[in-house]
């Protein structure tokens, strides 16, 4: 017997639905006899799975992926930050479009309605190998994420994207700042870029600027090479607008 | 399968031709313009010189137009009668009307224009008839390419067809009951079944909104077992009239669509609001629900509205529209149609 065995996996429902968790409840019950496990809690949004996360020792999500609040597919991305993030088992009805997606990145899911066998193989796969990565999952979700998570001694904090004011890359993360507070994250500003397009414009090759939070722009010859900086609304600070990015100016103006 | 040959072109159900009906505002606009296109090819042809062209058409048409009018009145009252007729014969009464009226209309006008203007009898009546046979002669050929179109519909009833999304997850719904509550089972299965029954049926003919209104209310059961307490349903059917005639899946589809993009979304969920009425010989459906937006209204659910827009069309031409909307956060859909009731 390795060692894996000896641990009993801890496992996590989430599902809006009430019957469908019933179901899965039901199901793992038969599980038990030849995959014995701990049913840790139920969650009904990806929301309440990363609130489980943070409170509870969790092997196995079996996630939904469509959830109201956050849907699973968000989750998971948050999720794959963790630094031992659990295994990921989505549960889904019938949807080709998005199916499409995760049979391209090679992200494994059970279809609804669940049989006991396709369960049990899924679950038995999560102790071989390593899990969905962030990767695959940014590649499979058509849309970008509604928080940015920052993961702190092992807990997940949500940043709502709605709510940051500023991104700036400095060397290997990124601070957030929102009206409050600063956060890290491990992310690359390029890929943030891409993701968040709409809502952010690059004012320097370090900085993304919300388009919401700009309040004006200042002349401000010693510190910025264009000679203009971008005042931020909510905090008063300026950031310096570089030479490349100068069109942004007279976009805003 | 439908027959093609004449035998099935002359019966009086499915796809066989018959008169069109001149009560319907798109028929009417349909001979309005294909007789006077006539009267002007005809001031064009009789005209000498293009200064003349529209004295000309002035001419003819206080002629055709009083013709026209009375016929598509009287084509509209005599309809019951000519529908019993069956089709030739039904044109043959019109031929024979149309002679009648053109040679009372001639003799009325004749005397009141000069005469260098005015037509004869018997030269107005040679003139009915034949704008009486081509018009006649362009709906039976129009009502001809719209027949496959009909049995179309059917295929597109399909297509409006249940999302694959809700049938696994009300069986997965199902599944979750047979153990714990094994009655509650039962009932959502005979549910499914009768929603599939109506699913897979013929389609092509209009059936009662009682009829539809049932179904619906058999698919909200299958999504409040999902949803819970989630999905509140508000009806108000006090101006409804059962025997009103719709296309079948005209209300299932767009209460589908609310539950997925309205409900489903909404941890707390919300409430759909569904109107049915009639006033004033208008048969007038609405439907309400929260909008979540996101602006991820999908491709799914254009689908849907379009399909029962074409269906619409088909069966009742301009007289039917299909709105919808987005105001205060909600969503809302209302569709009009001329209301007829099924013969008891």
């Amino acid at each position: 017997m390795s060692l894996a065995d000896k641990e009993v996996p801890r496992v996590l429902i989430a599902d809006d639905e009430a019957p469908a968790r019933s179901r899965l409840r039901d199901l793992l019950d038969d599980c038990r006899e030849t995959f014995p496990l701990v049913l840790v809690d139920e969650a009904r949004t990806g929301r309440e799975v990363l609130d489980v996360l943070n409170r509870e020792k969790v092997d196995i999500v079996l996630l939904d992926i469509r959830m109201p609040d956050m849907d699973g597919l968000e989750a998971a991305r948050h999720i794959a930050g963790m630094t031992d993030p659990p295994a990921i088992i989505f549960t889904t009805a019938f949807d080709s479009y998005a199916l499409k997606a995760f049979e391209v990145n090679a992200i494994d899911y059970v279809l609804k309605p669940i049989r006991l066998e396709r369960l049990l193989t899924a679950l038995r796969k999560t102790r071989s190998g390593p899990g969905v990565s962030r990767e695959a999952l940014d590649a499979a979700a058509n849309q970008p994420r509604r928080h940015l998570s920052v993961h702190e001694r092992g807990k997940i904090h949500l940043v709502p994207v709605s709510e940051i004011l500023y991104l700036r890359a400095e060397l290997k993360y990124v601070t957030v700042r929102t009206a409050q507070r600063e956060y890290l994250v491990e992310e690359s500003l390029t890929r943030l870029e891409e993701e968040f397009g709409e809502v952010f414009v690059r004012v320097h090759r370090n900085c993304l600027v919300a388009r919401h939070a700009i309040g004006g722009f200042e002349r401000n010859a010693d510190e910025s090479e264009s000679g203009w900086a971008v005042l931020v609304k909510a905090t008063g600070e300026k950031l310096a607008v570089s030479r490349r990015q100068q069109h942004v100016v007279k976009q805003f103006r | 399968m439908a027959k093609w040959g004449p035998v099935a072109s002359i019966n009086q159900t499915g796809t066989g031709i018959r008169l069109p009906n001149f009560c319907n505002l798109g028929v009417m606009l349909r001979s309005l313009v294909v007789v006077n296109l006539l009267v002007a090819a005809g001031a064009v042809l009789h005209a000498p010189g293009p200064a003349a062209m529209g004295t000309e058409f002035m001419a003819l048409a206080a002629f055709a137009e009083p013709i026209l009018f009375i016929s598509l009145a009287a084509l509209c009252v005599a309809r019951p009668v000519l529908h019993a007729l069956g089709y030739v014969r039904s044109i043959a009464a019109v031929v024979v009307f149309e002679a009648a009226l053109a040679w009372v209309v001639g003799r009325l006008l004749g005397g009141a224009l000069p005469a260098g203007v005015a037509l004869t009898a018997p030269q107005l009546v040679l003139l009915a008839l034949f704008a009486t046979g081509f018009t006649l002669a362009y709906f039976d050929l129009r009502s001809r390419a719209l027949a496959p179109a009909i049995a179309e519909a059917r295929i597109q009833a399909l297509q409006a067809r249940i999302r694959p999304h809700f049938l696994y997850n009300s069986i997965n719904a199902v599944l979750s009951l047979i153990r714990s509550e094994p009655r509650r089972a039962e009932r959502a299965l005979e549910d499914l079944a009768d929603l599939f029954r109506v699913l897979m049926a013929d389609n092509r003919t209009l059936a009662p909104i009682g009829n539809e209104v049932e179904l619906v209310r058999q698919y909200l059961a299958l999504e409040s077992l999902r949803l819970g307490e989630r999905l509140r349903v508000r009806w108000n059917l006090d101006a409804m009239r059962a025997d009103a005639l719709v296309p079948p899946l005209v209300l299932q589809p767009l209460v589908e669509n609310a539950v997925y993009h309205g409900i489903e979304p909404c941890e707390s969920g919300g409430e759909i609001e569904i109107d049915v009425g009639v006033a004033e010989g208008q048969l007038r459906m609405s439907l309400s629900n929260p909008y979540p937006g996101g602006g991820r209204h999908s491709a799914g659910n254009k689908m849907a509205l379009t399909n029962i827009r074409e269906r619409l069309q088909l069966h009742f031409d301009a007289e039917a529209t299909m709105r919808s909307e987005v105001k205060d956060g909600m969503y809302r859909v209302t569709i009009r149609m001329p209301y007829i009731s099924a013969p008891a």
